[in-house]
């Protein structure tokens, strides 16, 4: 059963579209993150959903109602900000109970479910406070705690961690997931922040330019990117890449390239395989092997090896191989020397193979 | 050791430059330019006509006396009536007072709704208002004496009250759509979340925002209407002229004899609310001056 259904959901102004058709359903209790760069229509996605953005076309259902046209107070959404958005000028009690103050709701009421919500975000001894005397992250809980008093189906974050300091984003992260568990309301979760999506999803809507490109589990998006886009959006370091053309030979399907002569036939393909056809093989930085292990792997390439990086707990090796770039995720302790070159390899069941033309996974 | 570069350890000793010494000069020279008259118009006021007679303009007064002052205020003639500048006083409180009340309320709902509630021509009625404020205001005198006189409102206290929160629409409006203009957008959105309307957001969240904004409106509204004369002088009608209008009555009312020291008291007294509520606001006012200006 589905609390959010969006339609054919399309937000223009003028010429520009931000939003293209866009269909998208929310499952009851779901925590769903919009992932995808500035300008890709998360937000404006988000801020329809809430209200604040009138659609050009199409309809939003919350809870089987059509809210197209309702009033954010009507839809039955609490939102929590990026810049906490917070009324400067009252306490953080007040804030919290604005919403149902001016709603007209008894006094007594109030109280108790700002007592509730103050209770889950530990923020008992902070309710006389002013938000100019909070941190960061306790702003955030503030925010967080003012759509948890209108005890509603959904929330909505648009970016709510990005203002914060590294730390404290790991910390309220997981605050924000146990509160996921607890509460077990539908959750919308805009962020550009790919480590906050695949942490706290349940599944992933990666958008490019007003639409979405990939729909799916974290794990999902992450072993099978479905295209070209998503495969170097997700992950970091980056995926690599290496171009070859594609071949069916006697010995099963290969791919082929300069230095390169790789044996697909192990690759689940999406479809039939084609034939002659530009593509490329991706392969992400940690799925490297290197040594006797490289050895007996299908894909084997050179890395010409330019700068390493300890990152405590691995070794970035970052070079070259043939004329593309590329990064191995190592274990540390390793020593490897710049302008050195490693035999790498790569199991077929890491590999992605893109169509070059059209960026689409095969 | 004398200090040297070489040997160059803690606090950088301080030198006085050429061009620091220009600044102070600059400063110095500027500050006599705008204190000068005032001390002028203070030590005359303060002397009885004998002493001015002498014509030492910047001496200090050898046997000061209030006189000129009593006389300013109570009993200082203009035509046949010889009560000084205090009637004045009291209608143009009475005229400043709701003007400008009613021109911060109204400037700040437009600024608001131009920022945050954007409709259809919203940025062209702000172009218009725009031009508004540059329009000089001698270019409406006529046709608003028509206008007022045509619906009874000329020569009375609420016309020229009407004429001087028209006319200060532009200037109120583009000052507070510029200040809501900092304030960000996600605390609409969120009051919107939490069910507030046009009336409820300005009230609650907005207005409490906008004190230090309000407070230089009110500083430059005050002064401007307090310091207007035309409008005054035609349209508030003989029982409710303002001060500035009495003061020129008063000081263009020539009994033989010139009375300096009466004129610069009147003077003073006629300027004295501006000069006060600027000593006592300075600080609010610069930082309605810089709101926005530095984030954070």
């Amino acid at each position: 059963m589905s609390t959010i259904d969006i339609r054919d959901a399309r937000v223009a102004y003028g010429a520009v579209t931000v939003l293209h058709d866009l269909n998208l359903s929310v499952d009851e209790g779901e925590f769903l993150v919009l992932l995808g760069s500035s300008g890709c229509g998360k937000s404006t996605l988000l801020n329809a959903i809430a209200g604040l953005t009138d659609l050009t076309d199409g309809q939003i259902f919350i809870g089987k109602k059509n809210v197209t046209w309702s009033e954010p107070k009507d839809r039955g959404i609490g939102m929590v900000f990026q810049s906490y958005a917070l009324y400067p000028r009252m306490t953080v009690e007040e804030n919290m109970s604005f919403g149902l103050r001016i709603a007209g709701m008894p006094k007594a009421d109030v109280a108790a479910r700002v007592a509730r919500a103050a209770g889950i975000l530990k923020l008992e001894q902070l309710l006389k406070r002013r938000p100019s005397e909070l941190s960061g992250g306790q702003r955030q809980r503030v925010a967080i705690g003012r759509a948890l008093v209108r005890d509603v189906e959904v929330f909505l974050f648009d970016e709510p961690l990005s203002n914060l300091d590294a730390k404290l984003r790991t910390e309220l992260r997981v605050e924000i997931k146990r509160l996921h568990q607890e509460l077990g309301n539908t959750m919308i979760y805009v962020t550009h922040d790919q480590i906050e999506a695949m942490t706290l999803a349940d599944r992933i809507a990666v958008m490019r330019d007003g639409r979405i490109e990939q729909l799916e589990s974290p794990e999902g998006i992450y072993a099978r990117p479905a295209n070209r886009f998503v495969a170097g959006f997700i992950g970091s370091p980056g995926m690599n890449f290496t171009e070859a053309s594609i071949e069916q030979t006697d010995q099963g399907v290969r791919a082929v390239a300069d230095d390169l002569n790789v044996d697909l036939s192990a690759y689940r393909f999406a479809g039939h395989p084609p034939d002659r056809q530009r593509i490329e093989i991706g392969y992400r930085p940690e799925h490297l092997l290197i040594g006797d292990a490289a050895r007996e792997q299908p894909l084997q390439a050179k890395l010409t090896v330019e700068v390493t990086e300890n990152m405590g707990a691995d070794l970035y090796a970052w070079g070259k191989v043939g004329a593309s770039k590329a990064v191995a995720r190592l274990p540390t302790g390793l020593r490897i020397a710049p302008g050195s070159t490693i035999t790498i390899g790569v199991p077929p069941e890491y590999l992605s193979v893109f169509d070059a033309a059209t960026g689409d996974r095969l | 050791m004398k200090p040297s570069p070489h040997n160059a350890r803690g606090t950088k000793p301080q030198r006085l430059s050429i061009a620091r010494i220009g600044i102070y000069v600059f400063l110095v020279v500027s500050s006599a330019f705008f204190i000068l008259p005032l001390y002028v118009m203070v030590v005359t006021s303060l002397k009885p006509m004998a002493e001015i007679r002498l014509g030492h303009l910047f001496a200090l007064p050898s046997s000061p006396t209030f006189e000129p002052w009593l006389t300013a205020w109570s009993s200082a003639c203009r035509g046949l009536t010889c009560d000084g500048v205090s009637a004045g006083f009291l209608n143009s409180v009475k005229i400043t007072l709701p003007a400008v009340t009613a021109s911060i309320g109204l400037g700040a709902i437009n600024g608001y709704a131009l920022s945050f509630w954007k409709f259809r021509g919203a940025e062209f009625l702000f172009a218009v208002l725009l031009i508004g404020a540059f329009m000089p205001l001698q270019v409406f005198i006529y046709p608003l004496v028509r206008i007022s006189s045509g619906v009874g409102l000329f020569g009375t206290l609420p016309g020229v009250v009407l004429l001087h929160i028209c006319f200060s629409m532009p200037l109120m409006t583009l000052l507070f759509r510029n200040f809501y203009a900092t304030i960000p957008v996600d605390l609409f959105k969120a009051a919107r979340v939490d069910g507030a309307g046009f009336w409820v957001i300005f009230l609650h969240v907005m207005l409490p925002l906008s004190v230090p904004m309000i407070a230089v409106a009110a500083l430059i509204q005050t002064t401007g209407t307090w310091n207007d004369y035309i409008l005054g002088l035609i349209f508030a009608g003989s029982d409710n002229v303002p001060m500035t209008v009495l003061l020129n009555n008063v000081v263009n009312s020539q009994f033989g004899e010139k009375q300096y020291n009466v004129n610069m008291a009147a003077t003073i007294l006629t300027g004295l609310v501006p000069l006060i509520l600027y000593f006592s606001s300075g600080r609010w006012f610069v930082r309605g001056i810089t709101a926005g200006a530095v984030k954070g």
